[in-house]
């Protein structure tokens, strides 16, 4: 009878281990400032930048370690860094698309460069630091990690929550929010750095690549559902949060699901069903502008 | 596969350009990582001069990275890796190329939402796939960064037929297709069936980020398709022109790269995207300088 191991059963012992603790702690700050800076990156059309910056995040965290230093501390140099440099090379604030794509890729490029340094050298010759950061180690967080993670991430949305009314302003209506003296550049370089300080610690929560599954996904549904953005920020960070716990949850009770997967899977079939459900009620409730003239 | 390259650094550089051509050669497995690189550069450049134009390179990237998780799983159930590079990629791009694109505003960020997270999600699957099939992680290095080693005759053969059957179809669309990238809204009104020729220049797209993730792996694709095309696109406004350069760009850093790559001890992909990014930073400082001189350069341009 090994089919009896309940995944329920094991569910009121998940908070006596200090890793799940550290994970939850740390994942519901993360998602937390991931689902509301991703709900303007998405408002912005600007998640090829998060996703160019969740590349650079590798690289940031490589090179720390092929020169010895705190992957954390290389993770938010390089994250924000990088962000104010595309922030500063595009336009009004935004970078262009081939801009982003070049610079990133040589960075990855670099990125690989460091991998081999420090994979042949004493400290990483275990080979499987780079597959680590690529794809995180929520359950591998110690306390300070976890703690440091989610003060950054409050941060985070603090400072997003005070000047929210007029980077909506701004995203949605450029030339009419310059025309009104709002600061476009200056918010435009805020927001970026934002979004790089959140991919730096979403990073180590879903790992360099999958961080998308947390800027984007649970945004891109959340504006499914609705076209009011205040609501749909706060649902979008909902969605995140949930993503996080129930694939926190899925983990735990199957270890050879990793963490970094159920997440994203998670936020992945939410979107999915938001998607599905809008279309079916956009399609009963008639053919709006949907029918585009082909 | 790493190991393979020590009998030849052994030998080293000479800095005898005729020896060390000979001996970048005398290896099978160099001389078909330079005819995969060949074919692959110049479907790279021709689809990613395209990609630049359309302004599409989000959805390249992700199907550079989806092609990961395709392969991975080809590896996980048993089937053939090259198999698993193509199938995935062109089934993001039906996923893909079902939200339509409205062009600007919602439409425009509602694709990047979808693009992003089909992105995170093939990327979660494969970094499952890796996991399930265990004890796999120099493969991982080498799906993520590429290898040129260990490139067999039969993977070379794949990699031309479907670089040439892109290339064929391109050539068919390539009218209609430039019409509907310039000006949408005219192509439409003169007839031009702009869905069916975004949806599928999409598939090529797909196949072409396929084709350049088994050399340089899938973070890198950039490096051939995007940096040749946009270099090119920075030092010449014409169409034709700008094609023919991007080809030789992206041969030219193909080469180079493998060349370098061969005897330096830092891997390929990172001598790729640097020779990349280095052609993309002179074309951009080239054209600033240009536009200085801006009356002078137009009047040789139409005299040329």
């Amino acid at each position: 009878m090994i089919l009896v191991v309940n995944p329920v059963a094991g569910l009121e012992h998940i908070f006596e281990h200090p890793f799940l603790r550290n994970a939850y702690l740390a994942g519901t700050a993360i998602a937390l400032a991931a689902g509301l800076v991703g709900y303007f990156v998405v408002l912005r059309a600007q998640v090829f930048t998060g996703d160019a910056l969740s590349h650079v995040a590798f690289t940031g965290a490589v090179a720390a370690l092929a020169r010895g230093v705190s992957v954390l501390l290389g993770l938010y140099v390089s994250c924000v860094v990088i962000a104010l440099a595309m922030a500063l090379l595009g336009r009004r604030g935004r970078a262009d698309d081939t801009v982003i794509g070049s610079i990133f890729a040589w960075i990855v490029g670099l990125g690989a460069l460091f991998l081999a340094i420090y994979s042949s050298s004493a400290r990483g010759s275990n080979g499987t630091t780079g597959v680590t950061v690529l794809f995180g180690t929520i359950f591998g967080l110690s306390g300070t990690q976890a703690i440091t993670d989610a003060l950054v991430s409050l941060g985070v949305t603090v400072v997003l929550l005070a000047i929210a009314r007029p980077l909506l302003f701004v995203s949605v209506d450029e030339a009419v929010a310059s025309a009104r003296r709002v600061p476009v550049r200056a918010l435009g370089l805020v927001f970026l750095a934002l979004v790089g300080l959140t991919s730096a610690s979403a990073t180590q929560a879903v790992g360099a690549l999958l961080l998308l599954g947390l800027l984007a996904a649970p945004a891109g549904a959340a504006r499914r559902i609705t076209a009011r953005p205040y609501v749909g920020m706060w649902i979008s960070a909902l969605i995140a949060v949930g993503s996080v716990w129930a694939g926190l949850t899925i983990s735990y009770a199957a270890p050879r699901v990793t963490p970094s997967f159920s997440i994203v899977a998670v936020a992945t079939g939410v979107y999915l069903m938001c998607f599905v459900v809008t279309s079916l009620r956009r399609a009963r409730a008639g053919a709006r502008r949907e029918v585009a003239p082909a | 596969m790493v190991a393979a390259t020590t009998p030849a650094l052994a030998s080293g550089l000479t800095w005898n350009l005729g020896d060390d051509l000979r001996q970048l050669f005398a290896f099978h497995f160099m001389v078909n990582a330079f005819r995969a690189g060949t074919v692959v550069a110049v479907a790279a450049a021709v689809l990613g001069w395209f990609m630049v134009l359309r302004r599409q390179s989000f959805a390249g990237h992700t199907f550079a990275l989806v092609a990961f998780p395709g392969a991975a799983g080809a590896t996980l159930v048993g089937l053939s890796a090259t198999a698993g590079y193509f199938v995935a990629p062109v089934a993001a791009a039906v996923v893909i190329a079902m939200v339509p694109r409205t062009g600007t505003g919602t439409g425009y960020s509602g694709e990047s939402a979808v693009v992003g997270t089909v992105q995170a999600f093939a990327l979660a699957a494969g970094a499952l796939f890796v996991s399930l099939y265990g004890g796999f992680l120099n493969g991982i290095t080498a799906l993520l960064f590429g290898t040129f080693l260990g490139i067999s005759d039969g993977q070379v053969l794949t990699l031309t037929l479907v670089a040439v059957g892109a290339l064929a179809v391109l050539a068919v669309i390539a009218r209609p297709l430039f019409f509907a990238t310039v000006d949408p809204d005219v192509a439409r009104a003169r007839g031009v069936p702009t869905r069916v020729v975004a949806f599928v220049y999409l598939l090529l797209l797909a196949c072409a980020a396929a084709e350049v993730s088994q050399i340089t792996g899938v973070l890198l694709v950039f490096a051939l398709l995007v940096m040749p095309a946009a270099a090119a696109q920075q030092l010449t406004a014409r169409p034709g022109r700008s094609l023919a350069l991007a080809i030789a760009l992206g041969l030219g850093v193909t080469w180079l790269g493998l060349g370098v790559g061969y005897f330096s001890p830092y891997p390929v992909g990172f001598w790729v995207t640097t020779f990349g990014f280095a052609t993309y930073v002179v074309a951009v400082g080239g054209r600033a300088l240009a536009t200085r001189r801006a009356r002078r350069v137009r009047g040789h341009v139409r005299v040329a």
